[in-house]
């Protein structure tokens, strides 16, 4: 299939029809607002249906019915948004169900703003809602890879039933790139023998709940949980690593701001630095494993992020003492200039970091 | 006047008593003598002759308890 | 021996966990007796609340689901939009659906969802232990209006019926009561009716069933009926607020 322009949020959009998505739960905010219009267009031509809800609290518990109901089921928002999702979220953690769920990261904290940022990566990774639980998290970092990322998000989060939430930050919704969607995902969901579809007086009836009054049962159901979020931790964590066996500095940069960071990663290695890039694509689980393979001489690490430091204390757990740690970060909607980065690294490397 | 019998499932009654009050034959009491499971006083037929299949008691009952028979 | 009456094949055997007298119990038998008697009993997705009923999916014998304090009504949403043809209802509180989640059934009904709502209305928070609900009475004393609810400081009651019968979705509205056996009869009329509103794919209904509370009333289940009758139906007028025939 031929190369085409789309805007990210649109591409999204695309991308989960094309697995299967057919109902989308949304309401507005920016800078994710494209996807929902998409998706009020687009789901009626395909037979889903597009439903604007009375607030994000709203969309959310609508995925909560109906991916118990056996459908795949998406919504998206953008920070703050994501921050009233999170009681639902929980709940749809504790029931075992499969969602997708994204959010195109704007500036924080409050009202914030609605340029790109990256500080809802505790949010997202540390979980805003209440209990023991975890998404499977992604972060892509170009649109090709948003939409691989979307594509096989809902096969993945019925797999496991565990929610999959994909972290985009403010560019990855708004900015446009060619994609080749390739061949089509698998639409087919295994058979769902836990859903709402009614009893048809044939079975006992489904029941889709996260209420254990017995604390020794709910223990075992945190138990449960917990045994699927490890094996997720041993299958999923995914990573773009270059050059960090020989590095002096390694970078550890996700979304956009690891592009960015390439770009001074190549300009120090213009200049006879020994620079390599670790690029989590997945943020829950954080790849660990990538850490293992830096050169154990190296300098230092540097974490670059658009926010005052967040993915740093994940960064530091898989240093684990062995190699110096710093960070690097803007805010607010101000994106890092390949300079600053450069600066930065160049610091560590003569030692004045 | 047709004729019934209400029969009790002590595994649900609490002894509320409510198809005492709507009981207009007196056919209902609580046995004080005697504890279910759940150790209420349970409802028993004192007087089923009397008893003329109206529902109400099985209507008002909110457990659920009480089949009522048609003689 | 012929039988008469039974418990409801749209029941579980699980016995309820109610307070003794809670008309809880008679409303969760009305609403199975008619799913069965409408056959649909095997076609129904019930939704439970938060609050004293949040057990609600132990009891109805059909596919449940149990949603976070008010959002059953954005649930039941979910569900309805995936299953068209099935019966999607949802069974909260006064809390539940007049409190926390006045949002989602305002907005459930101003779509016209077809889905049917059960709303128990008993004047005070159960499950907490009898906290002031948007629906507790002036001059009554919860646990959070200790000296009676006063109107300068929390507002007068909130009447749901009057409220969500202003709205174009909702096509089917009733306010009934459990306090005898004639309204507990007319309260099930009014149940088969929003059921067949949402099965003849007119919009959103919803019946208001004045309910007791003895525990937290402080009266015994009799006494509880009797403060219903006295005090909750002059303030809750019974009757039917909207029908679409």
């Amino acid at each position: 299939m031929a190369k085409v322009l789309m805007k990210g949020n649109e591409a999204i959009g695309e991308a989960a029809i094309r697995a299967g998505c057919r109902y989308f739960f949304g309401y507005p905010i920016t800078p994710q607002t494209e996807l929902p219009e998409y998706m009020s267009v687009r789901l009626p031509q395909v037979g889903g249906v597009f439903l604007q809800a009375e607030s994000e609290i709203g969309a959310i518990n609508m995925v909560y019915g109906a991916s118990g109901s056996g459908a795949r089921a998406m919504t998206a928002s953008s920070s703050p948004g994501i921050a009233l999702k999170q009681e639902g979220i929980s709940y749809i953690c504790a029931a075992r169900l499969p969602c997708v769920i994204v959010n195109i990261v704007r500036g924080g904290p409050g009202l914030g703003g609605i340029q790109p940022a990256q500080s809802d990566y505790f949010q997202a990774t540390r979980g805003g809602g209440n209990g023991d639980y975890r998404l499977l998290v992604f972060a892509p970092a170009s649109l090709q890879e948003t939409i691989e990322i979307v594509e096989g998000s809902f096969e993945l989060s019925e797999k496991y039933r565990v929610p999959v939430l994909i972290v985009g930050d403010g560019m990855i919704g708004q900015m446009m790139e060619p994609i080749d969607f390739g061949e089509a995902p698998m639409q087919e969901s295994p058979e769902k023998s836990w859903a709402t579809t009614g009893t048809g007086g044939s079975r006992e009836p489904n029941i889709i709940n996260s209420l254990y009054l017995d604390p020794a049962m709910l223990e075992q159901v945190n138990i449960s949980l917990d045994h699927t979020y490890k094996e997720i931790e041993a299958n999923e964590q995914r990573a773009e690593e270059i050059g960090i066996q020989d590095a002096d500095v390694v970078v550890v940069a996700y979304g956009m701001t690891a592009r960015i960071a390439k770009k001074a990663i190549e300009e120090s290695q213009a200049e006879g630095y020994k620079v390599g890039l670790i690029r989590p694509i997945t943020l829950w689980p954080y790849p660990f494993a990538s850490f293992e393979k830096i050169n154990p001489n190296a300098k230092g690490i540097l974490c670059v992020e658009m926010s005052m430091g967040q993915m740093i204390d994940d960064v530091k757990i898989a240093a684990n003492g062995r190699w110096k740690t710093s960070f690097y970060g803007r805010a607010g909607g101000m994106v890092p200039e390949p300079d600053e980065i450069k600066n930065e690294i160049i610091k560590i490397i003569k030692g004045e970091s | 006047m047709a004729k019934g019998s209400v029969a009790f499932d002590e595994t649900y009654c609490k002894g509320c008593a409510l198809c005492i009050q709507f009981c207009a034959k007196g056919v209902i009491e609580l046995d004080t003598k005697r504890l279910t499971p759940k150790g209420y006083h349970p409802a028993v037929a004192v007087n089923n002759d009397e008893c003329t299949g109206c529902e109400n008691c099985s209507l008002m009952c909110p457990d659920s308890a009480i089949t009522v028979f048609k003689e | 021996m012929e039988i008469l009456y039974q418990r409801s094949k749209g029941l579980t055997d699980t016995p309820l966990h109610y307070c003794p007298g809670c008309t809880h119990g008679i409303v969760h038998k009305l609403v199975a007796e008619c799913l069965c008697e409408l056959g649909v009993l095997g076609d129904t997705i019930g939704v439970a609340p938060v609050g004293c009923s949040v057990l609600a999916y132990n009891y109805f014998n059909c596919d449940m689901h149990e949603a976070s304090h008010g959002r059953a009504p954005a649930v039941a949403t979910g569900i309805k939009r995936v299953q068209p043809e099935k019966v999607v209802f949802t069974y909260q509180g006064d809390g539940d659906l007049a409190s926390i989640g006045t949002n989602e059934i305002v907005h459930a009904a101003h779509r016209g969802e077809k889905i049917t709502t059960i709303f128990i209305n008993n004047a005070i928070y159960g499950m907490t232990g009898g906290q002031m609900a948007p629906t507790t009475l002036i001059g009554q004393k919860t646990t959070t209006s200790q000296s009676g609810r006063s109107e300068e400081h929390s507002g007068k009651p909130l009447r749901v019926c009057e409220m969500l019968a202003t709205i174009d979705g909702a096509k089917y509205i009733e306010r009934v009561s459990v306090d005898k056996p004639l309204n507990a009869r007319r309260a099930k009329r009014a149940i088969l009716r929003a059921f067949e509103t949402q099965l003849e794919g007119k919009g959103f209904s919803l019946v208001e069933v004045l309910s007791t509370c003895p525990t937290n009333w402080g009266l015994d289940p009799s006494e509880s009926l009797d403060w219903l009758r006295e005090n909750m139906i002059p303030y809750y007028p019974l009757g039917n607020y909207k029908n679409w025939e």
